[in-house]
């Protein structure tokens, strides 16, 4: 019965090292091509994100079906909503100002961009800022607004997991052509020739 | 134009002239990104992640500057109670990230020493937005407990509801920065 629970150094390393990779081979590295997505010229972010995760989710769903993956066997966070919501603007603004997010930020470091060092320090020190003013306040606000019922759409509202598999993959079909349309009438999406080259034509 | 920095040393012209391969496209990196994180889960029960890692090498560089004040923390003090915080599987994960990546971009002929957008915003507007951008999302990604790849992308492959409200609202406050400050 899956998963294995391995924890050991290599499954980190195997994984880690194809996360990188295909971050790379995608253009992640790039905060020209990464925030073009919020400038809605460059929809990668978006189209590889949002693939990644109805493979991945259709692919859990279904070794579940098939009785090969133990049912609530792998690790759901939990539905601190307030939590997520405030974080998630702070990463989206630190990801639109700073060029990434902190994955891509390594693959920034080592694809050669200093202004990911930087990124990654600020990253460090943010987390330090954070330590600081930990306490009671913060405390409250990481664990407000939980879903009392549960922590999926299943368990919280019984929507059934493949209805909102179906759901997401049909909303992808959107994405890639709505993101297509808005790439080709901004030129396309950023190539890897400007991205090596700073992507002078990103900041128009 | 002086501004920017190019490969140091003898490699700079070999680099230059090697012409950089295109990027997979989207649909083909995103399959292949679905395939490796639905790997992580059946390997490990978990997803993938990065501020675990960060913040682990947070907590260690506050042991080794200021040993008292970090164990004295009430965040990092319980992540260094057992010594030294780093030898995790996420830690090698992150590692393996960095590996995959620089064998990735030098292959393909991608691999700049650059500081990327600093041609359409200056160097120093660039620095300072990488800077306070980061501090934004180490910040952030502390309160949700995860970042853009550990909640949302592995939480919402997991059809976690915290994992969409994150994306949502990182999605629409992203847009919304992009607009009021350019830092790239």
């Amino acid at each position: 019965m899956l998963p294995l629970n391995d924890v050991g150094l290599g499954s980190a390393l195997l994984c880690g090292a194809l996360f990188g990779f295909v971050l790379e081979r995608a253009g992640f590295g790039s905060p020209c091509k990464l925030t073009g997505q919020f400038r809605l010229t460059d929809w990668s972010v978006l189209k590889v994100m949002f693939t990644a995760i109805v493979v991945a989710a259709a692919g859990l769903w279904l070794l579940r079906v098939a009785g090969v993956l133990a049912a609530d066997a792998v690790f759901v966070p939990t539905s601190f909503l307030v939590a997520a919501a405030v974080g998630g603007a702070l990463v989206g603004a630190g990801f639109a100002v700073g060029g990434y997010c902190p994955g891509t930020s390594v693959v920034g470091v080592f694809s050669g961009r200093i202004d990911a060092v930087v990124f990654f320090v600020g990253l460090l020190l943010g987390t330090v800022v954070f330590a600081g003013l930990y306490g009671p306040v913060i405390e409250a606000l990481m664990t407000a607004g939980e879903v009392a019922t549960g922590d999926t759409f299943a368990d919280a509202w019984g929507i059934p997991d493949a209805l909102l598999i179906a759901a997401m993959a049909a909303a992808l079909v959107g994405v890639f052509w709505l993101g297509g349309r808005m790439e080709r009438a901004a030129g396309g999406p950023v190539t890897a020739q400007q991205a090596v080259d700073g992507a002078e034509r990103a900041g128009r | 134009m002086s501004a920017i920095p190019t490969a140091a040393g003898g490699t700079d012209t070999a680099s230059r002239t090697r012409q950089p391969q295109p990027f997979w496209n989207p649909l083909a990196a995103g399959v292949a990104l679905g395939l490796v994180l639905l790997l992580t889960f059946v390997l490990t029960g978990h997803g993938l992640g990065a501020t675990g890692a960060s913040t682990r090498l947070a907590a260690w560089l506050g042991l080794t500057v200021a040993p008292q004040a970090t164990a004295g923390n009430a965040y990092l003090g319980p992540m260094v109670a057992g010594g030294n915080p780093l030898p995790s599987w996420i830690t090698w994960q992150v590692i393996g990230v960095a590996v995959g990546a620089l064998a990735s971009a030098w292959l393909a002929g991608r691999f700049r020493v650059q500081i990327d957008g600093a041609r359409s915003v200056g160097t120093g507007r660039r620095l300072a937005a990488a800077f306070g951008g980061g501090l934004l999302a180490g910040f952030g990604a502390r309160v949700a407990a995860g970042c853009t790849s550990g909640l949302g992308l592995s939480g919402a492959a997991t059809l976690a509801i915290s994992a969409f409200v994150f994306l949502g609202v990182f999605f629409a406050v992203g847009l919304l920065a992009s607009r009021l400050v350019r830092g790239i």
